[in-house]
């Protein structure tokens, strides 16, 4: 590992970065932190295309429409995370899972935030985030371990690239900022994707994150999924700023909204940030316009803070019957790939309900393994008593407690 | 948002001018062998320095700690011999620095932050409590935690109020930090050394008044005893061997401990001083052996008593030694009032007299 010791003045990026822009762009620099004045969107509610005019976009604004395949592909994992998404929620009334917070109606914006990265990028999601997760490649059981209840975190993230799905908000953000800069420190070109959630915002954390990942200029795509609502409370009392997007300029860092229903718009704004950062543009915020079709989790009754009539606008612009109708009009979606899509959802919503079917026996003295890479004497005290007592219940004919092996 | 060249230049020069005084002290430390007078702050200096040269996955950051050196001139130099890229400042903002050191860590990174003092470093308890901590167990040792958090901490240098928090309680408490408290100028070297070798997360606490204080060290000895892997974690040292009583004391209180021993010693009564240097793990059993041997002990802390290290070490003790013990473990311990102003932190500090007045209480007369 080399890093190389040349001084840049972080006083001197901001500076570079005026100039970039405006070489770039052809805008000024606040032109082009500002968001730009609404929201990108490309494809209707209905499935049509929206003129190029009606897109939102604006000089240094511009988001070219992605390629069929990608957008395919992409509709593909939109119908396997939808069916994830029920699935897992079956799963919680069976009693399967401990808990799903579902993301049932922000599927396409999980979608794109997996699916705009490269091998060897990084995913820092929160708890709604399984979907992105999964699509990222974490093996869908391992991806849901978390709401088992067996362990905390069901895959390895460095075999993924992928943090722990993070419950205490935006602390994951600062992770991504780390993970980046230490990324840039060794010349390695890694672009960290870094979600939450509209009332995370709030946190100082949030703050924190966007803050050292624009005064290291990290390439750090900050994506807020703005799904109106933080449990119960709405954005309203979270924020008055014009919009999260426009919190961007405050850190000296790009800011843009769009369509979180629009995969197509997502896509395209998601592939270009990820581009910027990659070519050393710093970080950028995302903020997409999304709706949590489901209450916050299986706990919660949303009934108690939003009218249905709310619910209801929002069905009408689900991001999967606007994906399906746009590429059937386009001529790219037929009966036949629909089966086939709608066959692969099938097969990963089996693997879930045989994966967390199982009961997987509990290891009790893994209580004690991974405290620490090199153990201490208290706890290895403390795993003999508990394997002591689990000896005695076995030798008592209890033996629902199989862990009788003792702690390195 | 523009910034003119001039401002640049300043501090390319600066930076330059404190390169070239910083590679002189810097080989001039390397070179030294035999012993020489070292303070605690330039041992945990030095230690860094040494950890770098090893190591380009260490880092240094944190407020202040580039140009500057940090507010006690800990990382002094550092920025200078290793460059802005591994020795820098951070916005001002304490859970920004640890977060960022968990992603570094994470993705390959050594970070060794500092928190500029124990109180500054509240804002990060969220991070150090629920990700620092955690990870490794989180993530079935998947993800280590390879960091160091040194918190220059205690009282006794009249520093105002939120300067002087003795917050050793609150890591100690929580299951996966290390803690280590170094209390003399080689455990400064040795134990920043292990730290910064250690894959678990080590929360470096060091004692603010003894910053300053000097002793004759080798670092050359030091250096050869930590390449051939010397260990100090839950390593209690015998400070001062004795035979009458046991001061069980870490960090600030150690040097009290010693001077209340040496005056007891004028008097007749022979006290074993037992330097805890890690809290986290804990060495039961150079403390147990010292209170069998002994029978009595009074343990020492600039922390509030109540619910905290001390108390932990008196629940230790009875719970191993009771049936040697002549009589019940005392505690001098700070009052359980917030870190009172300078004008009054001599009232609140445990003091040589106070530990001889609890020594006097032992039950000598059974």
């Amino acid at each position: 590992m080399t890093i190389h010791a040349d001084h840049s003045a972080p006083e001197t990026v901001a500076g570079d970065q005026a100039g970039d822009v405006r070489a770039k762009f052809g805008i000024s620099v606040e032109d082009y932190m500002l968001p730009a004045r609404h929201q990108i969107q490309m494809v209707n509610p209905d499935g049509t295309l929206r003129s190029k005019d009606e897109q939102g976009t604006e000089p240094g604004h511009e988001y070219p429409t992605p390629g069929d395949s990608e957008l395919m592909a992409a509709y593909e994992r939109l119908v396997v995370g939808r069916r994830v998404n029920d699935q897992n929620s079956a799963l919680v009334r069976q009693g399967r899972m401990a808990v799903y917070p579902s993301s049932h109606g922000q599927e396409a914006c999980q979608v794109a935030a997996a699916m705009c990265l490269q091998e060897g990028d990084w995913l820092f999601p929160t708890y709604r985030d399984a979907v992105a997760v999964m699509t990222r490649g974490v093996d869908p059981v391992e991806a849901m371990t978390i709401f088992r209840g067996d362990w905390h975190s069901g895959y390895d993230p460095k075999k993924y690239n992928v943090g722990i799905q993070c419950t205490p908000l935006t602390t994951q953000l600062l992770h991504a900022v780390g993970v980046a800069h230490a990324a840039k420190l060794r010349g390695e070109d890694t672009v960290v994707m870094a979600m939450c959630g509209d009332g995370a915002t709030s946190e100082g954390d949030f703050h924190e994150a966007l803050n050292f990942a624009a005064v290291f200029r990290l390439p750090v795509i900050f994506f807020v999924q703005n799904n109106k609502y933080a449990i119960s409370v709405p954005l309203s009392h979270q924020s008055v700023a014009p919009s999260l997007a426009h919190k961007a300029v405050g850190y000296g860092m790009a800011g843009e909204r769009v369509d979180g229903n629009d995969l197509v718009a997502l896509m395209a704004v998601m592939d270009r940030a990820v581009k910027l950062a990659r070519e050393g543009s710093g970080p950028l915020l995302i903020e997409a316009h999304t709706y949590r079709m489901q209450a916050h989790t299986n706990a919660d009754d949303a009934t108690r803070y939003r009218p249905d009539s709310e619910v209801a606008e929002w069905q009408a612009k689900d991001p999967l019957t606007r994906m399906k109708a746009y590429l059937t009009d386009k001529g790219l979606l037929d009966d036949a790939a629909s089966d086939r899509i709608a066959e692969h959802a099938e097969s990963v919503a089996t693997q879930l309900r045989e994966g967390l079917g199982e009961d997987v026996p509990v290891q009790p003295l893994d209580l004690f393994k991974y405290v620490f890479s090199k153990p201490t004497p208290q706890l290895k005290e403390q795993s003999d008593m508990l394997a002591g007592e689990l000896a005695r219940a076995e030798s008592a004919g209890n033996t629902d407690n199989s862990g009788t092996e003792s702690a390195k | 948002m523009t910034v003119t060249t001039t401002a640049t230049s300043t501090t390319t020069a600066n930076v330059s001018a404190a390169t070239a005084s910083a590679a002189a002290s810097a080989a001039a430390t390397a070179e030294a062998t035999g012993p020489q007078s070292l303070t605690m702050a330039k041992a945990l200096n030095t230690a860094m320095a040494d950890a770098m040269r090893a190591d380009p996955s260490v880092l240094v950051f944190g407020e202040d700690v580039g140009l500057l050196g940090g507010v006690f001139r800990i990382t002094d130099g550092l920025m200078a011999e290793f460059g802005e890229q591994r020795c820098f400042d951070t916005p001002l903002a304490e859970s920004g620095i640890v977060g960022m050191a968990v992603g570094m860590a994470i993705n390959g990174m050594r970070p060794v932050i500092e928190m500029q003092f124990d109180a500054f470093a509240y804002p990060a308890f969220e991070q150090i409590v629920s990700h620092v901590a955690k990870m490794h167990n989180r993530t079935k040792g998947a993800l280590k935690m390879p960091m160091v958090i040194r918190v220059p901490y205690a009282g006794g240098i009249g520093g105002v109020e939120h300067h002087c928090d003795s917050s050793e309680s609150y890591y100690a408490h929580t299951a996966g930090l290390k803690v280590y408290t170094p209390a003399t100028v080689a455990d400064g070297y040795r134990m920043l050394r292990e730290a910064i070798d250690s894959d678990d997360p080590v929360m470096f606490m060091e004692p603010k008044k003894l910053y300053w204080s000097k002793d004759q060290v080798d670092l050359g000895a030091l250096r050869a005893e930590h390449d051939a892997g010397t260990s100090t974690e839950g390593r209690a040292a015998v400070a001062r061997p004795g035979t009458d009583a046991t001061l069980i004391a870490y960090g600030p209180s150690v040097p009290t401990a010693l001077a209340a021993a040496a005056a007891a010693a004028e008097e007749g009564r022979s006290l074993e001083v037992i330097d805890v240097r890690t809290l986290v793990p804990f060495d039961d059993e150079t403390v147990c052996a010292s209170v069998r041997k002994t029978g009595r002990a009074v343990v020492i802390a600039e922390a509030h008593g109540f619910a905290s290290v001390s108390s932990e070490i008196v629940a230790r003790v009875q719970e191993r030694a009771f049936h040697y013990l002549a009589a019940p473990l005392l505690r001098v311990t700070g009052f359980d009032v917030p870190f009172p102003s300078p004008k009054l932190e001599h009232y609140y500090l445990p003091s040589v007299d106070r530990i001889l007045d609890a020594v006097d209480d032992l039950q000598w007369e059974d």
